[in-house]
């Protein structure tokens, strides 16, 4: 608790001994009156202040001015009945300030929560001085310096590793618990911490360009821009004061004249004015105007904890009310790295064969002749290669140890007259002949990411209707993708122009309450990121550029994260709507009681601040997402 | 141009009060504050100079919301 929330504590304790304490003081008259009015004055004196000052600057609909209005009538009215019945009137006054207390506790705590959940700011880099090393402010660190991290400390700066091999805790930035590796010539970006060893790094960012700078900026920004929910909120208390004080004017009223009047009865002001009073403790829409912001707030905070960056509440409304997720299919549900996937019809040993591609094709830096040597995964001897010859677009000729061996596709077996046996496989083929004779092909492919058939599936039960692959890819390959992940739509072969064009067909054949989200990496589908609903970014470690175009960045590159988004989303705003429904129906029941004289003041009070202290309970709910 | 400064107000709905008394300022474009993380986002007017809008902003702030502090 702060200062201003101690003060209050004690304000309270004092104000509430003493009207316990004055309920066994048998005292009757002004005396009475004026001993009821030291716990009144304790309690409520700054809101009678701030009334004041309220109609001084023309805002008369303020909290304050009700409770002041209501408060000070009841004491009125009780001097006018004679009942000496001054508790309810300090009651009164004592919850509301309970209420207030502990909302200003509760917001505060939920503050230093999510505080705490992106707890990633570095406050130092170290730089290395007369082989000392000294603390600098992060900002202060120019692009290029070296930057010394020790064990347990933040990498603070974006850069590539120039000595030292560690593991590094991502978990803060992914949610991913399992640490990675990493050694020299790697690139590194700012936020992990460093676990076991010692890392020099040479920075190739600002401070204020980094990662870490970029995610932070990003996180706080994100209750910015708010949603739908929280217009209509601020909408609606905008309304609802003014609306239930003129309701509470005419209940003052209107029923005695028309009594008095109209019935020839007894106008009983009294009652009228009671009820009247009620109302105005009823009209604080303390509860909506805090729980709503704050669900959104805690969601967002629980969403970056489990990896997943919602730029803003309006963001996290449109997610939930997706039914449409449309997917890149390279790099998002795809590895984007092409691996060596089966040998067939081999007169050799696989190693062997694998061996002589990877040689034979050592000198091209094409992917494909990568991953040969990926899978060979030894160190390439390029002496024992010689006479390499490569025929454009086909693939290469090479002698490998002395024996000659072509490795390429059909066209390169069909111009060196060899027969070879085509492939039912999907991918990239790579034949192999060896001294002019047939041995058999190599095929290349992409690799479906481990998680993407289950994300798919969990996209379904979290109320996923379709789900849609875009791809540049060939056909053949891309319906195999699709099939095996049980993908309702696909379409291939579409140039990156293409991609925009289908999104906005599927947009246009939608109903409008059908969200339409797009997966992708963010490398080339910018574009396509904008023009959806909701774009979601996909492995956005150190990518500025998917940052930059997407409504919703997944800090890992797991396509299960997506299921995560959605179901964190729905799961902040079905919070949010309880809350308003249970906020709303509550005051509105309240108030039709107040009106026909079933509810008194103490149930207005109890009803006011306790609708305040669930709803923000409520709201807090939407920080916890481990589950989901 | 766009600033962000931090502020300290109690309430959710002040806050909101005090976003509508920003907005309503000269020299102000747009305005939002950010209860939660306790900061007010402001988009100043081509020319206009910072410093002198946002003594105004933090008048009429203190006007709807006696309670409240922007630090400039």
């Amino acid at each position: 608790m702060n200062k201003k929330q101690k003060k209050m504590l004690i304000r309270i304790l004092i104000s509430a001994v003493l009207l316990i304490g004055l309920n066994f003081v048998p005292v009757t008259g002004i005396v009475r009156f004026l001993l009821y009015l030291v716990p009144y004055l304790v309690i409520g004196y700054d809101i009678l202040l701030k009334a004041l000052k309220g109609i001084k600057n023309r805002q008369v609909f303020d909290e304050n001015f009700l409770m002041a209005v209501a408060t000070v009538g009841a004491i009125a009215l009780a001097v006018y009945d004679q009942s000496g019945d001054y508790t309810e009137a300090v009651a009164v006054m004592l919850f509301y300030q309970i209420g207030e207390l502990f909302q200003s506790y509760a917001v505060g705590k939920s503050r230093r929560n999510i505080s705490e959940l992106m707890d990633i700011r570095p406050d130092y880099a170290n730089i290395e001085k007369d082989g000392k090393l000294e603390k600098a402010d992060p900002d202060e660190v120019e692009i290029g310096s070296i930057i010394v991290v020790q064990p347990g400390e933040k990498v603070p700066i974006d850069g590539v590793i120039t000595e030292g091999r560690s593991s590094l805790n991502t978990s803060a930035l992914t949610g991913e618990s399992l640490p990675r590796d990493a050694g020299t010539g790697d690139e590194i970006i700012s936020g992990c911490i460093n676990m076991t060893g010692v890392l020099k790094i040479r920075t190739t960012k600002e401070f204020g360009e980094s990662t870490v700078s970029k995610i932070l900026d990003l996180v706080e920004n994100a209750s910015s821009r708010k949603s739908r929910s929280e217009a209509f909120i601020s909408r609606f208390a905008r309304v609802y004061t003014p609306a239930v004080c003129c309701a509470a004017l005419a209940l003052a009223f209107l029923p005695p004249l028309v009594r008095m009047l109209g019935l020839g009865m007894a106008p009983e002001w009294g009652t009228w004015i009671y009820r009247a009073l009620t109302f105005l403790v009823i009209s604080c829409p303390c509860a909506l105007v805090i729980s709503i912001p704050l669900s959104f707030f805690a969601g967002i905070g629980g969403a970056s904890k489990a990896g997943v960056l919602v730029k803003g509440s309006n963001y996290l409304e449109t997610l939930s009310q997706t039914k449409i997720v449309v997917f890149d299919k390279t790099g998002t549900l795809t590895q984007g790295v092409f691996e060596v996937n089966g040998i067939h019809h081999n007169e050799l040993e696989d190693e062997k064969l694998v061996e002589y591609a990877a040689l034979a094709e050592s000198a091209s830096s094409h992917p494909i002749s990568r991953s040969l040597q990926k899978a060979y995964g030894k160190e390439i001897d390029r002496s024992r290669v010689s006479d390499i010859r490569e025929i454009s677009g086909n693939g290469v000729i090479a002698k490998v140890d002395g024996t000659e061996v072509a490795a390429g596709n059909d066209k390169l077996m069909r111009y060196l007259g060899i027969p070879y046996i085509g492939c039912h496989s999907v991918g990239t083929i790579i034949h192999m002949a060896i001294d002019g004779k047939y041995a058999g092909h190599i095929v290349i492919s992409d690799v479906i990411k481990p998680h993407s058939g289950e994300a798919v599936r969990q996209l379904k039960k979290a109320g996923v209707r379709r789900t849609v692959m875009l791809t540049g890819d060939a056909a053949k390959v891309a319906d195999q993708v699709a099939e095996t992940l049980g993908l309702d739509e696909v379409y291939s072969e579409l140039l990156p122009a293409d991609k925009v064009e289908k999104v906005e067909e599927l947009i246009r054949r939608k109903p409008e309450n059908a969200k339409l989200a797009f997966v992708g990496d963010g490398i080339n589908d910018a574009p396509v990121l904008g023009r959806a609903d909701i774009g979601i970014a996909m492995g956005a470690m150190g990518s500025d550029a998917a940052i930059e175009a997407a409504d919703v960045v997944l800090m890992d590159d797991d396509p299960l994260q997506i299921a995560k988004a959605i179901k964190i989303s729905r799961k902040c705003l079905r919070i949010v709507y309880q809350n308003i429904v249970f906020a709303i129906g509550i005051k509105l029941i309240c108030l039709a009681l107040g009106a026909l004289g079933f509810a008194d003041m103490w149930l207005a009070i109890f009803a006011d601040v306790g609708v305040m202290i669930l709803a923000v309970l409520n709201a807090i709910r939407a920080l916890f997402v481990k589950k989901l | 141009m766009k600033k962000s400064y931090k502020i300290e107000v109690d309430c959710a709905n002040c806050a909101n009060k005090m976003e509508d008394a920003a907005k309503r300022t000269a020299g102000v474009k747009d305005a939002s504050v950010n209860f939660m993380m306790l900061k007010m986002n402001v988009e100043f007017e081509d020319g206009q100079n910072p410093k002198d809008v946002m003594k105004e902003v933090l008048k009429n702030c203190k006007k709807v919301e006696d309670d409240c502090e922007i630090y400039i």
